[in-house]
């Protein structure tokens, strides 16, 4: 986090009496101004659809902001960009198919209880489900940092990130394979079934084969899913990080990683433990986007995981707020452009916000500002 | 498993590799003197150019087909032009990120910009328009003057902020390209008599000028991809290494996502979105592969050999160094990111007229790794390196795993980018430094020895 930018501050200067240091200014506050008068105009002309849009951004934010985190904690520790963590994401729902399809572990609670409540058994059964793909995806992340990342620790910075590349398309092709996750598109089952709701004048479930009146904003449980399940995960990450003994060792580490050694702390074993909760949030983040959208493939992982750090990027990696924020603004921005603006070009917004965003705060929204060190 | 396909496409490679090595050491002959009569004279020059003619001749030699037999195979060359583009792709970023320090994603944005640019023009010549020809030009040099004329005069208001400069350098430059599509619709009816197209031969289009259109399509490719990343990185360079890496990786993101949608969003229906552009004529031959990879390296060793490049160098080494030195340190970096995107669109060129076929998938942010993975596997920081493994690393994936999986099974050959990530696991823990760290060979060494620090500046300052 220190020491992305330190160089190059000079010609930021800013002469704020010249007409011409307006002109750039006044073209970012033009489009600015073009897009929320867009916005505006979509959310007087149709709230409701404009609150649906929202509510689908939120969605897809919030799985955004659980692969960010991976991102960002492990930038801001060892300051890599793991490139390979969309594929851990990727074997996290591969996992999750393969236990749902294959063992059928969602419907243990039932097999094992026959007079279980039905919701209970399924909160029980995706609990499992997503246990079982944190718990593999974690092995997978730990053995990855062990074997790859370890040895470079004191080599130059780029044959780390040529590791995290090569480890990330050895994930890939090897999953392409056609005996091991192959190129197609494959249907996934849900361990349980989608239930949606619509708001208009009250809350109604919606029945089967029943259109929702017009006007109407649905939402399922599966939304319901996967704003408890990301909100647990912040709740949790902020606790570690801040109230227990590993939290104040990786803040430590990621602060200064001698004097922590110094000072008695194993920094390896942090390094592997940074990791091993990225993968984790990562592999919920996959069983959760896996439901949300029931098709997966082996290169599912490629934008996700890449939208996922951009979002890292935009509330200032290292932050883990910040990357919760960011995701949000990027989920936002997907969904909202390609409603509104241009559905082939939501990438190329998406990251043009990150170019801006990077130019007005180099460090991110949440990133503190760069401090020099002696 | 056939040991003389393996032993054959073992001798390829270490043949690609050592007549590069060759063709270096003899365009780097120096104090050859010849007496006639009393007088000595120094014919050293003479020398290296032989040297590359013949270096020229030998492979085309064999490429040219005896009968049925032909030393280098049609698959061969398709792999030779291959390698030949990505040479001058990789050496463009390795004047960005080994010899400059900034760490660059976006070397495939320009190499696509680079490769559409020259196919449109070309395209569009052979279907009997010649405006693509004469816009682009009158664009790409109405921008250069453009770029310069207003850089004069920013230089005399010195302290002006990057983002009123990027303001008013893209005014200018859409004023130029609004001035360039005026300029060719206007000129075309009249200079079209003369110029002609492939299909209506004019007074100066013979069989020749084709490839005449062809080098300046190019060429103006390169221009046109080097005033869009003078463009992009006005501002962007200003950010720190690893963001100023990230922003440029979006930007290989926009400029696909613009690829994809060129037929719908861009007002080019000729270039056909996502199914990719056919139709290209495939002029690409050995001959002008080989000038346009020799123009480029040359160009690279001069300016590493020179007072530029120690400056270069020397903001990658310590920018507070190189500012109390009195080096410009922005300049410095936009120049290499100008020039090394200017190799990248002159590669895409070469690309496009090779295959005949140009699809956005080629020009994907996780093939845009590519150049990164070859520059830090030669070297960072060498020429010879990134050279050589350039054509390693295109003849060993591309030719020689796929041959030797193709005899084990048909589904065999898609576990080569199984085992390539492997290697480069491999190499990297091996040989952090990458194959020949920044070691240089004949015509390519350097007087004075670059000195690279073994870590990475920002690790130390952070450790």
């Amino acid at each position: 986090m220190q020491t992305i930018s330190q160089k190059q501050k000079s010609i930021h200067i800013v002469t704020p009496n010249s007409f011409l240091a307006w002109i750039g200014k006044f073209l970012l506050i033009l489009i600015a101004l073009f897009a929320l008068f867009v916005l505006a105009k979509n959310l007087i002309a149709k709230p409701t659809l404009f609150a649906q849009n929202v509510l689908d951004g939120l969605k897809l934010g919030f799985v955004y902001a659980l692969i960010a985190l991976g991102y960002t904690m492990v930038y801001g520790i060892v300051k890599l960009i793991n490139f390979a963590h969309g594929d851990v994401f990727m074997v996290g729902a591969f996992v999750s198919f393969f236990a749902v399809e294959f063992l059928g572990l969602h419907v243990w609670p039932i097999a094992v209880f026959p007079d279980i409540n039905p919701l209970l058994a399924n909160v029980l059964g995706t609990i499992t489900i997503i246990l079982l793909s944190m718990v593999i995806c974690v092995l997978l992340a730990i053995t990855i940092e062990r074997v790859a990342y370890k040895p470079l620790r004191d080599a130059p910075r780029i044959a780390a990130l040529i590791t995290a590349i090569g480890v990330s398309f050895f994930l890939e092709y090897f999953g392409l394979l056609e005996f091991v996750f192959s190129a197609r598109f494959i249907p996934y089952k849900r361990p349980f079934e989608e239930m949606t709701w619509y708001i208009k004048d009250g809350i109604h479930q919606v029945e089967a084969g029943v259109t929702t009146p017009p006007g109407s904003i649905t939402f399922s449980n599966i939304f319901v899913v996967i704003v408890i399940a990301t909100v647990l995960a912040q709740l949790f990450l902020q606790y570690l990080v801040r109230r227990t003994k590993i939290g104040i060792a990786m803040r430590a580490t990621s602060f200064d990683k001698p004097t922590a050694r110094l000072m008695g702390i194993n920094v390896d074993q942090v390094i592997s433990f940074t990791f091993g909760i990225g993968a984790a949030f990562a592999a919920l983040g996959g069983v959760l986007f896996a439901i949300a959208y029931p098709s997966i493939k082996t290169l599912m992982g490629v934008y996700p995981g890449l939208k996922a750090f951009v979002a890292a990027v935009l509330g200032g990696i290292g932050s883990i707020p910040g990357a919760f924020v960011g995701a949000l603004i990027m989920g936002q921005a997907e969904i909202l452009t390609s409603a509104y603006v241009s559905t082939p070009m939501r990438d190329a917004i998406a990251f043009s916000i990150l170019i801006i965003v990077l130019l007005i705060r180099p460090t991110g929204i949440f990133g503190e500002p760069e401090k020099e060190k002696a | 498993m056939d040991i003389t396909t393996l032993l054959i496409s073992f001798v390829k490679i270490v043949a690609v590799v050592a007549y590069f090595y060759g063709l270096f050491w003899v365009m780097g002959i120096k104090g050859k003197k010849i007496q006639l009569g009393k007088k000595e004279f120094d014919i050293s020059i003479l020398v290296n150019i032989f040297g590359v003619f013949i270096g020229f001749l030998l492979i085309q030699l064999a490429l040219t087909p005896f009968g049925s037999f032909s030393i280098l195979t049609n698959f061969d060359r398709g792999l030779l032009f291959q390698a030949c583009s990505m040479v001058m792709v990789a050496l463009g970023l390795n004047l960005i990120y080994g010899f400059n320090g900034q760490f660059s994603l976006g070397q495939y944005g320009f190499y696509g910009i680079g490769a559409y640019t020259a196919a449109d023009i070309t395209y569009r010549w052979v279907n009997g328009d010649s405006r693509g020809l004469i816009v682009v030009g009158i664009g790409t040099i109405l921008g250069a003057v453009v770029i310069m004329l207003i850089r004069k005069f920013l230089t005399n208001l010195r302290r002006m902020p990057v983002l009123s400069s990027f303001t008013l350098y893209l005014i200018g430059s859409v004023l130029a390209g609004v001035v360039a599509v005026f300029a060719g619709k206007l000129i075309a009816p009249a200079i079209n008599p003369f110029l002609g197209s492939a299909l209506q031969p004019g007074l100066l289009n013979q069989q020749v000028p084709m490839y005449f259109v062809f080098f300046l399509a190019v060429i103006f490719a390169g221009i046109f991809a080097a005033e869009v990343s003078f463009l992009f990185g006005l501002p962007v360079l200003s950010l720190g290494s690893d963001y100023f890496g990230i922003a440029t990786l979006g930007f290989t993101i926009v400029v696909y996502t613009l690829m994809v949608n060129s037929d719908t969003i861009l007002p080019f229906p000729e270039m056909k979105g996502g199914r990719g552009m056919i139709g290209i004529p495939k002029l690409t031959t050995w001959f002008w592969a080989f000038l346009f990879m020799m123009l480029v390296i040359i160009t690279m060793r001069n300016i590493i050999r020179s007072s530029t490049g120690r400056s270069i160098m020397s903001v990658r080494e310590d920018e507070i160094a190189a500012r109390s030195m009195g080096i410009d340190v922005a300049e410095t970096k936009l120049m290499s990111f100008v020039i090394g995107s200017l190799f990248a669109g002159i590669g895409g060129g070469v690309y496009a007229h090779y295959i005949g076929f140009l699809s956005p998938g080629a020009f994907d942010f996780l093939v845009g790794f590519n150049p990164l993975i070859i520059i830090v596997f030669g070297g960072l920081g060498s020429m010879t390196g990134t050279i050589t493994a350039s054509f390693g690393w295109i003849f060993f994936l591309e030719g020689t795993l796929r041959e030797i999986l193709g005899k084990i099974s048909t589904e065999a050959p898609s576990w080569r980018y199984v085992l390539y990530p492997l290697t480069l696991l491999l190499l990297m823990l091996v040989r952090p430094q990458g194959l020949l760290g920044s070691v240089e060979w004949g015509y390519l060494k350097s007087k004075v020895i670059p000195l690279r620090k073994s870590k990475n500046t920002d690790e130390v300052k952070s450790a």
